[in-house]
């Protein structure tokens, strides 16, 4: 009995593979090669989403509600803080809430994604030591999966909004441009830190400590205007660029030409660095794991 | 065609032990003047030195030696897994590393999605990985266990999984590790029918074993692997006469 029937089965497309490490090979083959692996990786996208897929369903399997619990922890926090830090700061909660349900919404996605990110390589230690496979599907896998998260929590900021009748208009739109950014550092972080942790295995709880003071100095709880001329030292912070640009468009008023470019500005040099060590390191990444 | 160029190739291992996993460590390592000490000190396991091969279309090789002589690195180099620190590997044609039965399988996740991740990583389409189940699923009989997580399957079980869907891919180059030969005598009989099926239709054979009897039957070249070298190059018959006779000591 042969099961096999050459026409049913399909066959491997072919490809050739060209590695070197020649003394002539340098910088730029490792460009090449990094450029190549991020092609790979994108050319297996369906693969990354399904993974993607795939994790969150695993998270949340045997739970009635699924990933809908993010949802209401979300809530639940939006709405205590609120209260409590409403009365504290003396605000009024229908300035206050809407923006705070939207910088905690961000914030704990970006919080989630840098943590992930530090798993990147190191999670699919097996795969990477069995088969080929690009890294970059990797990055890929864990920003869909937190992109999943994240719109998980996308009604409790519309509820907010609807309770207290925030109505962005169409500068809304602009949060789109700004979105894209955070996409493109969300993979640079995904490149930086998976490679990084490969190699040193005790950087995860020293990103955790940094992400924690940033969210104190970030306004986040507290809105930039409480520190008045005290606050000339928030252009120095990348991540306030960073949350202005999304959150202005989203609570109506823009973000201002200077706040875009420190966004941008911030992203290349963040997205250099992860580039520089990712087509410095890929290679050697399979000998970390 | 289906090509292999193996040009001076070697691979070390770095080892990292205890304080070189931790930046902390390296960082106070680096402050105190001790690094670049460190570097040039840095203790390597050099599994591949200076391997120099190139195959053709209709190429079985196999490949001998002793355990870590460096047979397995030199297929996973081959298949891209781990890329030279010298030299270069090219490799023309599609490709398909036998090396690891669980070979990136998820145990968490049920045995019809692992296939469905298989197929999506080997870029097939929906029509095309409908087939691939079915014919892992005719092979390995599995039943309804094949909507179970992984890990409830039984090792026997979980042996018929990777080894279906492992061979249900046919590709130009073959790398294969010896561990596919091993396995219970009911199931071989019907694995060995069905990897002679995907030998046969492979262009190139890349073949590490310890069992001499496959090797002979399998291949026409023979390359014996010594301490990351390659110690004899020739006839399976002529490499494997001089294998047998400095491994066993005469009685």
């Amino acid at each position: 009995m042969d099961s096999i029937s050459p026409d049913t089965l399909p066959r491997l497309a072919s490809a050739t593979l060209d590695i070197g490490a020649d003394s002539e090979s340098t910088h730029r083959d490792r460009q090449v090669l990094a450029s190549t692996d991020v092609a790979e990786g994108l050319k297996l996208w369906k693969l990354g989403i399904t993974l993607a897929w795939l994790d969150i369903k695993l998270k949340y399997r045997g739970s009635v509600l699924g990933p809908f619990w993010l949802t209401i922890s979300t809530g639940v926090m939006v709405g205590s803080m609120g209260a409590i830090y409403g009365t504290l700061f003396h605000m009024d909660l229908r300035n206050y809430l809407p923006f705070l349900a939207l910088s905690l919404v961000l914030w704990n996605a970006l919080n989630a994604l840098v943590l992930e990110a530090c798993a990147a390589f190191t999670q699919s230690e097996s795969t990477v030591r069995s088969v080929r496979m690009p890294f970059f599907l990797h990055a890929i896998r864990v920003v869909v999966r937190n992109i999943i998260s994240l719109a998980h929590n996308v009604p409790v900021i519309v509820a907010v909004f609807l309770v207290f009748g925030v109505r962005p208009g169409e500068v809304a739109w602009l949060a789109a441009p700004g979105l894209a950014l955070w996409l493109i550092d969300a993979f640079a972080a995904c490149l930086l830190l998976g490679s990084f942790c490969a190699r040193f295995r005790d950087i995860p709880p020293i990103v955790g400590s940094v992400i924690q003071i940033a969210f104190y100095i970030t306004p986040i709880m507290w809105q930039p205007q409480q520190l008045g001329r005290h606050g000339w030292w928030l252009p120095f912070n990348p991540f306030d660029a960073l949350m202005e640009v999304v959150r202005a468009p989203l609570l109506g008023s823009s973000a201002s030409m200077f706040t875009w470019l420190l966004a941008i500005g911030y992203s290349l040099v963040f997205c250099a660095v992860a580039w520089l060590l990712f087509s410095r390191v890929r290679g050697r990444l399979a000998y970390w794991m | 065609m289906a090509r292999i160029r193996i040009e001076n190739v070697s691979v070390d291992f770095p080892l990292f032990h205890g304080s070189a996993r931790s930046l902390k460590k390296t960082v106070f390592a680096a402050a105190a003047g001790r690094l670049g000490e460190d570097r040039r000190r840095r203790r390597v396991v050099q599994a591949l030195r200076s391997v120099d091969l190139e195959l053709g279309t209709g190429d079985r090789l196999g490949l001998i030696g002793t355990n870590g002589a460096g047979k397995t690195t030199l297929l996973r180099a081959i298949a891209g897994i781990y890329e030279p620190t010298v030299g270069r590997i090219r490799v023309e044609g599609s490709l398909n590393a036998l090396l690891d039965p669980n070979l990136g399988m998820n145990a968490d996740l049920t045995g019809r999605e692992n296939i469905m991740l298989r197929g999506l990583y080997n870029g097939f389409t929906k029509l095309q990985i409908a087939a691939l189940e079915e014919d892992v699923q005719e092979f390995a009989e599995l039943g309804e266990f094949l909507d179970l997580p992984v890990r409830f399957y039984s090792s026997g079980m979980l042996v018929r999984l990777g080894f279906a869907l492992a061979t249900a891919i046919r590709p130009q180059v073959l790398l294969m590790d010896e561990w596919f030969l091993a396995g219970d005598a009911n199931f071989l009989v019907k694995a060995k029918k069905r990897l002679e099926s995907v030998v046969r239709g492979a262009d190139i054979l890349v073949l590490s074993s310890h069992m001499s009897g496959t090797v002979l039957e399998w291949c026409t070249r023979v390359i014996w692997m010594d301490h990351g070298r390659v110690h004899m190059d020739g006839t399976p018959d002529e490499v494997m006469q001089s294998y047998m006779a400095a491994t066993v000591p005469a009685a």
